[in-house]
């Protein structure tokens, strides 16, 4: 590609508006949204980052993807459970972008693939943001966004190394890989274990989840889950980038030195937490897909997702049993 | 006859009233709830629900002001198990405690006070609805047996489960109630856990095909522990699930109540024993480990300045 002038993100939540402020720094950042009152804001306010980037970025919004002009860079940055409906969003528009998925878990890469010819960029996220309204994000880890060429399609390395020059300019993190899948599968590994053991205990991803002396120590659980996890990798015959109970021991040891505030809540914990469907179908319940092609168990993984998916339930459930605010 | 009955909640409250009944036992009554045991001294103990009667019971805040008694019936939360046998030692000097608390690990705690254990499995279910009032929901039987190493005489368990049944109660002494006591702990395991991450009400959850699977895993393991310990479960623990289903479809298990209002749970001497002896008996039980982090992890995370690491 001669040059990324112009990028689109789809679904600026914390994540995507991450994305947008900062690219905006160094292209015309457009949004497509799923709201006109969202566009609408957007086009007035623009997007302001607070945290750790110090931002005001004008943002060119629309719900309408021919209102966006001639895009280079496509960021898919929704809920994974929205992929489908944002692709189906995008087919027939712009034919000259690439498309990156920045979603948890594994699979929306052939959800994409299906509604356009589009290269496809693999990408796994760890920075993180709070969304505090539509005009306004704040952004707390910044950590690297890993990205390599989809396997399943027509995406180059040079193509990744562009995309990886443009998002470290605009003072996110980034990195690209040749092959992205040992690096997909250790934060697939991680998110499927912290993400639904966070949902299930309503603790943020505390110091908690790396203590494991004795077997009722969280930390036990979360190593036996990833374990699990790491052999049904081993299984599909990937080898893993990094360890992931070693992310998460580095992970559960930032800001928690001193008389600090900061405790990251895992998406699935907000979720969770406003009764909202989460995503565990495409990250625990991907492990569990992966053991079973792999012809292994993974019991600890699967009893995650079951009782995720059993406490989804109970929303739709007349509780008389309220919980207390 | 002088009987204690340490902690006088729902479920010692329903021991109490039987034998309140009877005119030949004094019942004494240990509980740190001032406002419950007051009640009971003013206007007796009541039951409504099932039974409806008013029983007259000393009760005290102060186990330094009870008399020795033959017997003791403990029916204290499980992890109040030491505090209240340290408070009522006293009381047992030449004296028989029973348990009739949840779970498993209590009756090797109550061994180190007294000198003659009972261990029990009791069915009844209670809630208490004000101070000095218990509503008796549901019926059931109780098994009892003398607990090794510091057994009861038979003779002694027998004239305990004589003199509740003449108080009304559906007892069953037995030489070894082992049986009884895994059936209902594998059970609790199982169904406890499943209400209180979900939220859903037992029958609920059983609908719940992959919740209803962790279940059966559950009890799968329970049941592997009770086998390599040699005890023969009373009936099948996944088949009182279902039963479960049908007689109490929207009971909230004991521990969801205790999440909904942020309390500690059993869950150490529910799913939390069973991994704790199949550690020590080499039986791998790894979704009991699991639930049992997860119940912590919960129970930790009511504990915000402790996580957040705020300074006091």
């Amino acid at each position: 590609m001669a040059q990324i002038n112009r990028t689109c993100v789809v679904g600026a939540g914390s994540i995507g508006s991450l994305f947008a402020s900062h690219l905006a720094t160094v292209a015309e950042s457009t949004v497509l949204t799923r709201r006109q009152e969202h566009a609408d804001t957007l086009n007035r306010l623009g997007l302001r980052v607070s945290g750790k980037s110090d931002l005001k970025s004008q943002i060119t919004a629309s719900m309408d993807p021919t209102d966006l002009g001639d895009v280079d860079l496509v960021i898919i940055a929704t809920k994974a459970s929205a992929v489908e409906a944002s692709a189906r969003h995008l087919a027939g528009h712009f034919p000259n972008a690439a498309v990156m998925t920045v979603q948890n878990g594994m699979g929306c890469e052939e959800v994409v693939a299906r509604f356009g010819d589009w290269p496809i960029i693999s990408a796994v996220t760890f920075m993180s943001g709070i969304r505090h309204s539509d005009s306004h994000v704040e952004y707390e880890l910044d950590t690297a966004t890993w990205m390599g060429p989809w396997a399943g399609g027509t995406a180059d390395y040079a193509l990744v190394e562009q995309v990886e020059k443009l998002i470290n300019d605009s003072g996110l993190k980034a990195r690209a890989f040749q092959d992205l899948l040992p690096a997909q599968w250790s934060k697939l590994i991680f998110n499927a274990v912290v993400n639904s053991v966070a949902a299930l205990t309503d603790l943020p991803h505390v110091k908690a989840f790396a203590e494991r002396e004795r077997f009722q120590d969280l930390g036990h659980l979360v190593f036996a889950a990833m374990d699990e996890g790491k052999r049904v990798a081993a299984a599909r015959g990937v080898e893993l980038f990094e360890d992931p109970w070693q992310m998460n021991v580095e992970a559960t040891s930032h800001g928690q030195s001193g008389n600090e505030e900061y405790a990251h809540a895992p998406s699935m914990l907000e979720d969770v937490r406003a009764r909202r469907l989460t995503e565990i179908d495409w990250i625990t319940g991907a492990i569990v897909r992966e053991a079973e092609k792999a012809g292994i168990g993974a019991p600890i993984n699967a009893s995650l997702y079951r009782l995720v998916k059993g406490k989804e339930s109970s929303w739709s459930f007349n509780d008389p049993h309220k919980r207390k605010a | 006859m002088k009987v204690c009955i340490i902690g006088c909640g729902a479920i010692g409250s329903l021991f109490a009233a039987h034998l309140g009944r009877l005119e030949d036992v004094e019942v004494w009554a240990y509980d740190p709830d001032e406002t419950h045991v007051n009640a009971i001294n003013e206007n007796g103990l009541r039951l409504t629900g099932l039974s409806d009667i008013v029983v007259p019971v000393k009760a005290r805040t102060d186990a330094r002001q009870i008399p020795e008694c033959e017997f003791g019936i403990i029916a204290a939360k499980t992890m109040y198990t030491r505090a209240a046998m340290e408070a009522t030692a006293h009381i047992f000097r030449d004296g028989a405690v029973c348990s009739v608390q949840n779970g498993i690990g209590a009756e090797e705690i109550i061994a180190e006070f007294v000198p003659r254990v009972i261990m029990g499995t009791t069915f009844p279910a209670g809630h208490i609805t004000a101070p000095g009032v218990v509503n008796h929901d549901t019926g059931g039987k109780t098994w009892i047996s003398p607990f090794a190493p510091k057994p009861a005489s038979m003779e002694e368990v027998r004239l305990l489960a004589d003199t509740l049944i003449r108080g009304g109660a559906d007892i069953v002494a037995m030489e070894d109630a082992s049986g009884a006591l895994w059936t209902k702990l594998i059970f609790n395991s199982a169904s406890n856990v499943m209400g209180a991450l979900t939220h859903l009400p037992h029958g609920v959850a059983c609908d719940q095909p992959g919740v209803r699977r962790v279940m059966r895993a559950l009890v799968d393991e329970g049941k592997a522990v009770a086998a390599a310990l040699g005890v023969t479960l009373d009936s099948d623990p996944d088949a009182l699930i279902d039963y479960g289903r049908e007689k109490a479809y929207q009971h909230p298990p004991s521990m969801l109540s205790d999440v909904l209002n942020q309390r500690v749970t059993e869950i150490d001497a529910l799913n939390g024993g069973i991994a704790r002896i199949g550690k020590k008996i080499g039986v791998a039980t790894p979704l009991n480990e699991a639930m049992t982090a997860i119940i912590k992890g919960l129970e930790y995370s009511w504990r915000e300045d402790e996580w957040r690491n705020l300074k006091p």
